[in-house]
């Protein structure tokens, strides 16, 4: 039976626990944090020493933790490309801007447990000499960002924040910085700019890779909500034990926030990979199946600008065999483990854990309108593929909508969306590119039904 | 004007002269062929930095395509018209290149990570080279993705070519014919932007014209200082804008409206005044003021129509000022003097001819006894006339001196001296570091009597101490000017003369830089270029013949002026040498 594991939510839903300092220390809150800062330095073979502060990197690369914001990248190796020679002060953001529709997993984190989020944050603040941090937090969320300046002030007034913490000679301070509510303040450079002060435009990396030219043109970090907050359960737990959550290469614990025409829509905190797609939408411990009648149609499986996925759909996986070689298997969508790489090696991604699912009552072509609508809307406008593209995509799916269609509409929206992926400076391009480039190849026949009805209705009234 | 010194340091690298190459070299591969070049190249503010692929494909001869990149401009990166596909030495797993049959390093081209049988294109004005990369400027997926961003560019653009200025000397035109389709696949209804934005007292922004490559916003905050303007709205609906209705008003904004590479900005002072096609260029400098900065005169028909910056890093990289752009007027006024005149007994100036004046001013001259002539000479003559006026005046024994006209300068471009040639004046010995120190001296020897014979050019002198009284107890008063004054009013003998603009000849700036400058348009009536007849006059009055083109006559100068020794006409080239002031 496939089950939740909480880590992170543990407590967050049970009853009496509160966001306060107070009920966080009753659930042993703090006490990674005092583990990290009575760490010894370790001696290594060759004699040299590795500081308590490296062996916490070491550790949360080991742990084997994938960003949870949606690129599935390594937090360890994220961390380890960060310049710590050049002499300027290195910053930390967590990224709470969650603004992937679908998504709703980083709210629960600061709405009901924030010192979570904190002392994830103070610890990985301290592992990489970070003495300021921001929360940029996503400006339609006020309360949340109330909580965690409350949060913040508790802490600091028990010296887990500020001036020499726990008496440890180490100084932090974290701010909260709302944004201004735009989809695009998500994207790392993009949220760097937005904090500056500027306009949300996305740099260009080369050469603005944030771990050498970030925030002000220092080194920095940015982190998603649940990865910092998983820092802490590394630590608590030690890297190994972490690294046994999960499965290989998609190691840990992740929400997943599922949504759409299921009977129990939420969020649920699996094991990486320990749960298959199928059980999250029909298991009674997650999605609960569909409604009475209901057949599935599609599913969108890592947030909205991930490319959807057919029900009935099949795919090549690298499985071990009972021989104990690896050889590719076909696996149906149902049956795909939730996690990085088999969402990856189905043409898709698991991206930010948002799953929606959609069931026969729903009109692809309205779906890939309302989403391009959005992605219209949001787009910065900073580059022209994306600023032109995906005004110009949202236009023709209208028209498609609205009763103006033709069948060529199809092919005309694959060439739009084919000249917008992979040419922008932000990956906002395959955001807006790849719903359209998916829905319209795996739904083709629905769209050029639909413009084909338009045409034989124009040509009626024509006459 | 206080200036952010951090915007002047960056001017200075900007202007200063391009870095030698360094030794370090990279062999890439450019459309097939290898090509070696500096791994480090001058970036905007001429520090060294990795040479980009765009500047390798300069370097090879082939011209990436681009709107937002600018040289002179911080890199932006977003029209992303210099698209390339590229590869690179593949490395195997023990990071070791992988080779072909031949020995030769497999290059692999850059995919899309999730779509391997998709190019992955690179911008060429930001990515860096490196050994052994290839880059394709012509394959087939680059032009593809210059036909894409054409087409994206063109969707929501108002296509109306025939009543914009741009036209002729636009990118989106010339690209379009290069690089895009005949044909567009929209048929969607286009976004409408503001129309004619009243962007500031001299600029004028259509919105719906506009690409959005923001080199005017980072012209505005990064080269001027001003962060005046930005973008408003989101995506598609993106809009240029000032930050406050017609708030864009510093000294340099029109230098937008030519790094702007469509006709979305465009300047009040010329828009609807003349296509492009028809105006001959000119190259000239700016005179109004000591920096000299190099121009393109725009001319039709013997009418200027605009000043341009021309390209000079060492001295106004590829910027001027808006005064000095726009201060052409006074060349194409109405009362220019045309003719030459004489002053009869008691009956005012009367029209002449240059033959008439020429004897009389000569024969005056020739007759003046030793020391009882002055010259006051314009620090806006060229150096070959001011050269001739001192060679008169040594011959005369003439007290001599120019009028310093000073004002404010800037962070940028704008001097303090508002002469064009104040280091031409000092070199040629016309006048001395204490410009004007002498004009006191030679009024004094007007009331005294001492000087009986004045020859003025280019300045009213009434204005700087030598009021009408005085001059009225000249005996001969020679002038030499372009526009009627109250020293033109009183002379024996004028000599109408030319604008710049009207002849040839060279300046010396602020910092030394001999510039030469050409003839745009011709001079009206019967003005003429004031070396041609001072040349003749040197030759009535001191019996030297001297060079009668004004190449000689620079040569000449050069031979006879320590300050110009060694300098040559023909090797000033199109941006001048700087010499020691």
């Amino acid at each position: 039976m496939p089950q939740e594991h909480r880590l992170i939510l543990k407590h967050a839903d049970q009853s009496g626990y509160t966001p306060d300092l107070e009920c966080y220390l009753r659930h042993g809150g703090y006490e990674s944090l005092k583990k990290v800062l009575a760490l010894a330095p370790r001696d290594l073979p060759e004699g040299k020493k590795l500081s308590p502060q490296e062996q916490v990197r070491e550790d949360v690369k080991t742990s084997g933790l994938r960003g949870r914001g949606g690129a599935g990248f390594s937090a360890g190796i994220k961390w380890s490309l960060v310049d710590r020679k050049s002499g300027k002060p290195i910053y930390l953001i967590c990224n709470a801007d969650e603004s992937e529709p679908g998504t709703f997993k980083d709210r629960q984190i600061i709405h009901k447990d924030p010192h979570q989020l904190l002392e994830g944050m103070i610890i990985s603040c301290w592992a990489n000499d970070v003495k300021l941090a921001y929360i940029y937090i996503r400006g339609e969320m006020p309360h949340g960002a109330k909580l965690l300046n409350t949060a913040i002030a508790e802490a600091r007034a028990k010296n887990f924040l500020g001036k020499n913490i726990l008496g440890s000679g180490y100084d932090l301070e974290i701010y909260v910085h709302r944004g201004a509510g735009s989809y695009i303040c998500g994207e790392e450079t993009g949220l760097i700019e937005s904090l500056e002060g500027k306009r949300a435009y996305p740099r260009i990396k080369p050469p603005y890779f944030p771990a050498v030219l970030g925030l002000y043109m220092c080194p920095t970090i940015v982190n998603n909500v649940e990865t910092l907050c998983a820092v802490k359960h590394i630590v608590a737990m030690g890297a190994s034990e972490y690294a046994k959550l999960g499965t290989p290469n998609n190691t840990g614990t992740r929400i997943v926030s599922l949504s759409g025409d299921v009977r129990r829509p939420g969020y649920f905190e699996i094991e990486v990979g320990k749960v298959t797609i199928g059980e999250l939408i029909n298991d009674p411990a997650f999605g609960g199946g569909l409604r009475d009648g209901r057949k599935l149609k599609a599913i969108i499986p890592g947030g909205s600008s991930s490319k959807i996925l057919k029900a009935g759909e099949t795919f090549k996986l690298n499985r071990k065999g009972s021989d104990g070689q690896m050889a590719k298997v076909d696996v149906p969508l149902l049956d795909l483990p939730y996690d990085f790489d088999s969402l990856m090696a189905a043409g898709t991604m698991s991206g930010s854990g948002a799953i929606i699912v959609l069931d026969d009552t729903r009109n692809i072509v309205d779906c890939l309108a309302n989403i391009a609508e959005f992605y219209a809307h949001e787009s910065c406008g900073q580059c022209t593929p994306c600023r032109e593209g995906s005004l110009w995509m949202s236009k023709a799916l209208h028209r498609l909508t609205h009763g103006h269609g033709r069948k060529a509409d199809a092919d005309y929206l694959l060439h739009i969306a084919q000249n917008i992926q992979g040419r922008t400076i932000c990956a906002f391009g395959e955001a807006c590119a790849w719903p359209v480039l998916s829905y319209v190849n795996k739904f083709k026949d629905d769209f050029e039904a639909k413009g084909a009805g338009d045409e034989a209705k124009a040509a009626v009234t024509k006459h | 004007m206080s200036a952010p010194a951090t915007t002047e340091a960056k001017l200075a690298a900007a202007t200063a002269p391009a870095s030698p190459p360094l030794a370090e070299k990279i062999k890439i591969k450019v459309d097939g062929r290898e090509v070696e070049v500096p791994k480090m190249m001058p970036n905007w503010q001429g520090k060294l930095e990795p040479t980009t692929m765009l500047q390798a494909c300069q370097i090879a001869g082939h011209e990436v395509p681009h709107y937002c990149y600018h040289p002179k401009l911080p890199v932006a990166g977003n029209c992303r018209m210099c698209l390339v596909e590229f590869g690179t030495p593949q490395m195997g797993p023990d990071r070791k290149p992988v080779l072909n049959q031949d020995g030769t390093p497999k290059v692999a081209k850059a995919v899309l990570p999730y779509e391997p049988s998709t190019c992955r294109g690179a911008i060429a004005c930001a990515t860096p080279i490196s050994p052994g990369m290839e880059i394709y400027p012509n394959s087939a997926a680059t032009k593809q993705m210059r036909e894409a961003v054409l087409e994206s560019l063109l969707i929501n653009h108002p296509l109306d070519c025939s009543i914009c200025d741009q036209a002729g000397e636009c990118k989106l035109q010339e690209y379009s014919v290069e690089h895009g389709q005949s044909q567009s696949s929209f048929v969607e209804a286009k976004v409408h932007k503001p129309k004619a934005v009243d962007l500031g007292p001299r600029i004028v922004l259509d919105d719906e014209r506009c690409i959005l490559c923001t080199r005017c916003i980072r012209f505005t905050k990064d080269i001027a200082g001003d962060d005046a303007l930005g973008i408003v709205n989101r995506g598609s609906y993106n809009t240029i804008a000032a930050w406050k209705p017609g708030a864009f008003d510093n000294n340099y904004t029109l230098n937008t409206v030519d790094i702007c590479p469509v006709g979305a900005l465009t300047s009040k002072d010329f828009r609807f005044q003349m296509r492009v096609w028809f105006m001959k260029e000119t190259k000239s400098l700016c005179t109004s003021c000591g920096t000299g900065c190099n121009i393109i005169v725009g001319s039709r028909e013997e009418k200027i129509y605009r000043y341009e910056p021309r390209q000079n890093d060492a001295v106004n990289a590829c910027w001027m000022c808006d005064h000095g752009r726009l201060n052409y007027k006074w060349i194409g006024r109405g009362d220019r003097l045309k003719k030459c005149g004489v002053r009869g007994a008691g009956c005012g100036v009367t029209d002449s001819d240059w033959s008439t004046v020429l004897k009389g001013v000569s024969e005056t001259l020739a007759k003046a006894p030793h020391g009882s002539t002055a010259i006051v000479a314009s620090a806006r003559q060229t150096n070959e006339e001011l050269f001739l006026l001192k060679k008169l005046a040594t011959k005369l024994g003439a007290l001599t001196d120019s009028v310093p006209r000073t004002g404010q300068g800037d962070h940028l471009l704008v001097d303090e001296d508002k002469n064009p040639n104040s280091n031409g004046a000092r070199l040629t010995g016309i006048a001395f570091t204490e410009m004007g120190i002498n004009l006191p001296k030679i009024a004094e020897g007007i009331a005294a009597g001492r000087i009986k014979t004045l020859i003025v050019f280019g300045e009213d002198v009434t204005r700087h101490g030598l009021d009408p009284s005085l001059l009225a107890r000249l005996d001969t008063l020679i002038v030499s000017d372009i526009l009627p004054n109250r020293t033109t009013a009183l002379a024996h003998y004028l000599l109408p003369g030319c604008a710049h603009a009207e002849k040839r000849g060279t300046f010396t700036n602020t910092k030394g830089r001999v510039q030469k400058f050409m003839k745009a348009v011709e001079a009206p009536g019967d003005a003429r270029p004031e070396w041609e007849f001072l040349h003749e006059l040197m030759h009535n009055v001191t019996g030297q013949n001297g060079f009668s083109t004004i190449e000689g006559l620079f040569n000449q100068m050069a031979a006879e002026v320590p300050g110009f020794a060694g300098l040559e006409w023909a090797k000033l080239g199109e941006t001048g040498v700087t010499v020691q002031i």
